[in-house]
């Protein structure tokens, strides 16, 4: 008898214990009181289930501060959050750790209002504290944060000053057209974590990728679990993440997100057509379509979003050389007359780049925005389409002539031919080169085409500008044209054709350079669209950059996938992961 | 087959490989570079004879790709026009063997209506056509190349084995060196401190010297022992007791004993150094575009949807194996007269 009491009050105990387990559980995903959760838009979805994903490589750090390699950004992104984010999507901003922000009317005082009842992944509550420490480590030059730049306004540093335990206000030298973007991409970080490594000077070391998990936290919706070198590395779900559903369920529903390493695309190509990873973005238009033959039998769904930020262009070289390499210097004859360049992109076949090089899943370019850029992109820019005859005429008028066998001779009979550099590596790149030569070779020009290790193509660019012409790709991280700014911005380092220039080297460069000046401090959005408006006009005239085509943005998710949203921007299909959810849990 | 036809016919079957080859420009029927955008990866052209009607035609003809309305890389064939295939047409310019210019091709369509007897590559170029030229430049490569290393393996290994001594050690170490290296690291070396700024010409010529100069240790060595043994004969002791200088020596009595031995080293050597010609184009050290090679057509193969597409770029592949065979069979045939006529 009284064992059997013993017994029951066991079982008893249990029962308690496994009900407290579950409320628990139950409560965690709730808001708790003075908890300010961000309500999402997205389809109300169920807890549980994993998320596989590859990558080309590993990651080099966890370290927001000091990431600059794109498998890095992939993984921290998922366990970072910024005070106000550009939502993918839209393409706009949205509240994040800030729930509110204000800007004064002369431009130059943000007030930010933090949420209230913020928690890292440990469990440690955020202050305001822990944002001023974040943009003290930012703006350190001792750390050399590769987001440094982007809070340097009008040459002094943004300075950030604490009003209560809640409110921060950002004072600014002068007006910045970017506004509240500005805080896209700047990780809140953890006081309580790296205080210490930052003190003693070591931040840039903080955060390897053998640090343990319990050294680790952030804001974002995932938190570390385990790296396993050369294979993978898992992310588990943040129990004080601060998001929820319409219903108020706590954010994310995912309880895990494991990176896989594969060594190339074509690899992360066939992981996913076995059904190993569950996702795959920026994949090229061949292997879009050798995974959407089988689509319906593998049940996955592959889809093309459209264009993307990527654009692609052939430059020549128009660096002042100052008497070396007289082979190149010889050439620039040629190449710094407009004329030369305009007939150049009147030759280009941009019709055949898009069907050859991206079999139609791409759109001819003649500005360096795409239209993947919705709120800036210039419609009223002419888009003539290809003219050898307009080309000639081009030639014709600028002195060049023909020989009887058909090659193009300058004004002083020398036969017109140039090399075109580009990534051995990159396969795009290189059919385009062999599209480009045999384009040319309709004006009579003689093209070679020199594929170059990445590496060493960047240090002929940037280094002993020993290169002819070449092509290349940027891929804007932001719709906003200031973070390209380095590129159209004649002292800019990345002004390919010439960079760093002391001054303008030509008129045009120089009306560009005020123009991007004006706009960065114009107030309205209107004004800023006007003044880049003009920008593109001009590049569009000048032809520094021959522009070629830009890639759609080609994405594949294993059927069953909630609130698969795939966005053009940076992230692209994990921009929204905390709301992602299997609808049917898949067999593992 | 006595060993004097069987030779006899495995030189004649590859006199006319060699030919094809050689007269691509005859035999293939368009230009190696010129692009046909809308048709880019077309399936080979199907050759007939009887039609829908079921007429028979002496003339073999095709009935043309079209692509698929909104398709990229999915064709149909038009069944609606059959495109006589027609001889001896005249078409796009070319030189015969690199000099004779001309125009006439063995066989040709309509310009509206390419003939792709292999299918079409990324650009819309013809397979058939770039295969053929290929062989240009590979046979070219690995035939000037076997010659070099030849030249060279014939000079260090007499000059080792005539004159013995320290010049025999000297190089008869730096050729073990060499057969030590692993040829194909050895090749990348040298071919990354080379300009890369090259026109397809240098390229050739880069290629062939360096595989060349690489090569000469094992034939240097099979001369070596020829010499060796050749220069202890008594009818050289003769002559030397006649007064005859090393050079008569070497050219009378002693290099004629190592061309058996260098014959089948050449045969032996021409496939491999194809095959050396072949690696670095694949891995695009090689000649670039547009001129083809055998290693460069196969190039594509590295992108696993030209893998999984389309199996026709497997084809330039296939046009090693005949060669290879024929050399093999050479080199084994010219082993036997050579023991034969030793015996």
């Amino acid at each position: 008898m009284r064992r059997h009491t013993v017994g029951r009050m066991l079982a008893a105990i249990l029962v308690a214990v496994a009900l407290w387990n579950a409320t628990a559980r139950a409560q965690s995903n709730r808001p708790q009181a003075g908890e300010e959760l961000l309500v999402t838009g997205g389809e109300v979805g169920r807890y549980g289930g994993k998320l596989v994903v590859s990558l080309r490589a590993e990651p080099k750090t966890l370290n927001p501060v000091t990431a600059v390699d794109n498998p890095s950004k992939e993984i921290i992104w998922r366990t970072m959050a910024d005070l106000v984010h550009i939502n993918r999507l839209t393409q706009k901003t949205e509240p994040s750790l800030a729930k509110s922000w204000k800007i004064t009317a002369d431009g130059l005082h943000y007030t930010l209002k933090l949420r209230r009842g913020l928690r890292f992944s440990d469990g440690h509550p955020l202050d305001a504290d822990d944002v001023l420490f974040s943009f003290e480590v930012y703006l350190d030059e001792k750390v050399h944060a590769s987001q440094r730049d982007l809070l340097i306004v009008g040459g002094k540093p943004v300075t950030v000053r604490k009003l209560d335990a809640e409110t921060l206000v950002f004072d600014l030298a002068q007006p910045y057209g970017v506004a509240e973007r500005l805080f896209d991409g700047f990780a809140i970080l953890p006081r309580h974590l790296l205080q210490q490594a930052y003190r003693e000077g070591k931040l840039a070391q903080a955060w390897s990728l053998a640090t343990p998990p319990a050294q680790l936290a952030g804001l974002g919706p995932f938190r570390l679990k385990e790296y396993v070198p050369g294979q993978r590395l898992v992310l588990e779900r943040n129990p004080y993440y601060w998001k929820a559903d319409r219903q108020g369920n706590r954010l994310p529903y995912l309880d895990e997100v494991a990176f896989l390493f594969v060594p190339s695309e074509d690899a992360q190509v066939i992981r996913f057509q076995a059904g190993d990873t569950d996702l795959i973005w920026r994949l090229n238009a061949e292997n879009f379509a050798v995974l959407a033959r089988q689509q319906q039998a593998r049940g996955y769904t592959m889809s093309d979003l459209g264009p993307g930020l990527e654009y692609n262009f052939l430059f020549f070289n128009l660096n002042d050389l100052g008497g070396k390499l007289p082979q190149i210097a010889r050439k620039q004859k040629w190449f710094q007359q407009v004329a030369f360049r305009q007939a150049i992109s009147a030759a280009v076949d941009r019709d055949g780049i898009v069907r050859l090089v991206y079999q139609g899943r791409a759109v001819p370019l003649w500005g360096q925005l795409t239209p993947g850029n919705k709120l800036w992109s210039n419609d009223r820019l002419p888009r003539p389409p290809r003219s050898l005859d307009r080309a000639r005429q081009l030639l014709r008028g600028a002195g060049f002539s023909w020989k009887r066998d058909g090659t193009l001779v300058d004004s002083e009979g020398e036969a017109v031919d140039f090399s075109i550099v580009s990534s051995a590596s990159n396969a795009e790149r290189m059919k385009m080169a062999t599209i480009l030569q045999d384009d040319f070779k309709q004006l009579g020009m003689q093209v070679h085409i020199v594929p170059l290790e990445f590496r060493a193509l960047l240090e002929r660019l940037f280094q002993n500008h020993d290169y002819e012409a070449c092509i290349l790709g940027l891929l804007s991280p932001d719709v906003d044209p200031n973070v390209d700014i380095n590129v159209w911005l004649s002292r800019g380092g990345q002004h390919l054709w010439n960079p760093g220039q002391a001054k303008p080297a030509t008129p045009w460069e120089a009306e560009i350079d005020g123009l991007l000046e004006r706009q960065l401090t114009a107030k309205r959005f209107e004004e800023r669209k006007r003044l880049y408006d003009r920008v593109q006009q001009i590049v569009a005239e000048n032809q520094p950059m021959v522009f070629l085509a830009s890639p759609h943005l080609l994405v594949g998710a294993k059927n069953g996938l909630g609130n698969f949203r795939p966005a053009v921007l940076d992230h692209y299909a994990l921009w929204n992961v905390e709301e992602l959810f299997w609808r049917d849990r898949p067999a593992r | 087959m006595d060993g004097r036809t069987k030779l006899g016919v495995i030189l004649v079957v590859l006199a006319v490989l060699h030919g094809v080859v050689l007269f691509a420009g005859f035999f293939a029927p368009y230009d190696t570079a010129a692009q046909n955008r809308e048709l880019p990866y077309v399936p080979p052209s199907r050759l007939h004879f009887v039609d829908q009607q079921g007429n028979f035609h002496l003339r073999p003809f095709f009935y043309p790709w079209v692509a698929r309305a909104g398709s990229y890389g999915e064709y149909v064939e038009d069944r609606s026009r059959d495109c006589a295939l027609r001889f001896f047409v005249t078409g796009a310019p070319y030189r015969i063997a690199g000099f004779l210019p001309a125009r006439v091709h063995l066989f040709g369509a309509d310009d509206s209506a390419p003939v792709f007897l292999f299918g079409s590559d990324a650009y819309g170029r013809d397979l058939f056509t770039r295969m053929l030229f290929g062989g240009q430049i590979s046979l070219l490569a690995g035939l000037l190349a076997a010659g070099l290393t030849l030249v060279v393996g014939l000079l260090l290994g007499a000059l080792a084995g005539f004159y013995g001594g320290w010049l025999d050690d000297v190089l008869m170490r730096a050729a073990e060196l060499f057969l030590a290296l692993p040829w194909l690291y050895l090749l990348f070396a040298i071919r990354a401190f080379l300009p890369l700024q090259i026109s397809p010409a240098q390229a050739f010529l880069l290629i062939v010297v360096v595989i060349g100069l690489i090569g000469w240790a094992r034939p240097a060595r099979l001369v070596r022992g020829v010499v060796l043994s050749a220069r202890e004969r008594d009818y050289v002791y003769a002559a030397r007791g006649f007064g005859a200088s090393d050079l008569y020596l070497l050219r009378r009595h002693v290099l004629p004993q190592t061309f058996g031995v260098l014959l089948t080293q050449a045969a032996i050597l021409v496939p491999q150094f194809i095959l050396a010609e072949v690696t670095l184009s694949f891995l695009g050290l090689g000649v670039g575009e547009p001129v083809p090679s055998w290693g460069n057509l196969l190039a594509s193969l590295q992108h696993y949807d030209v893998l999984a597409s389309y199996w026709w770029m497997f084809l330039p592949g296939l046009a090693l194996v005949p060669f290879f065979l024929g050399y093999t069979a050479l080199a084994s045939a010219l082993h036997e007269r050579v023991r034969a006529i030793s015996i």
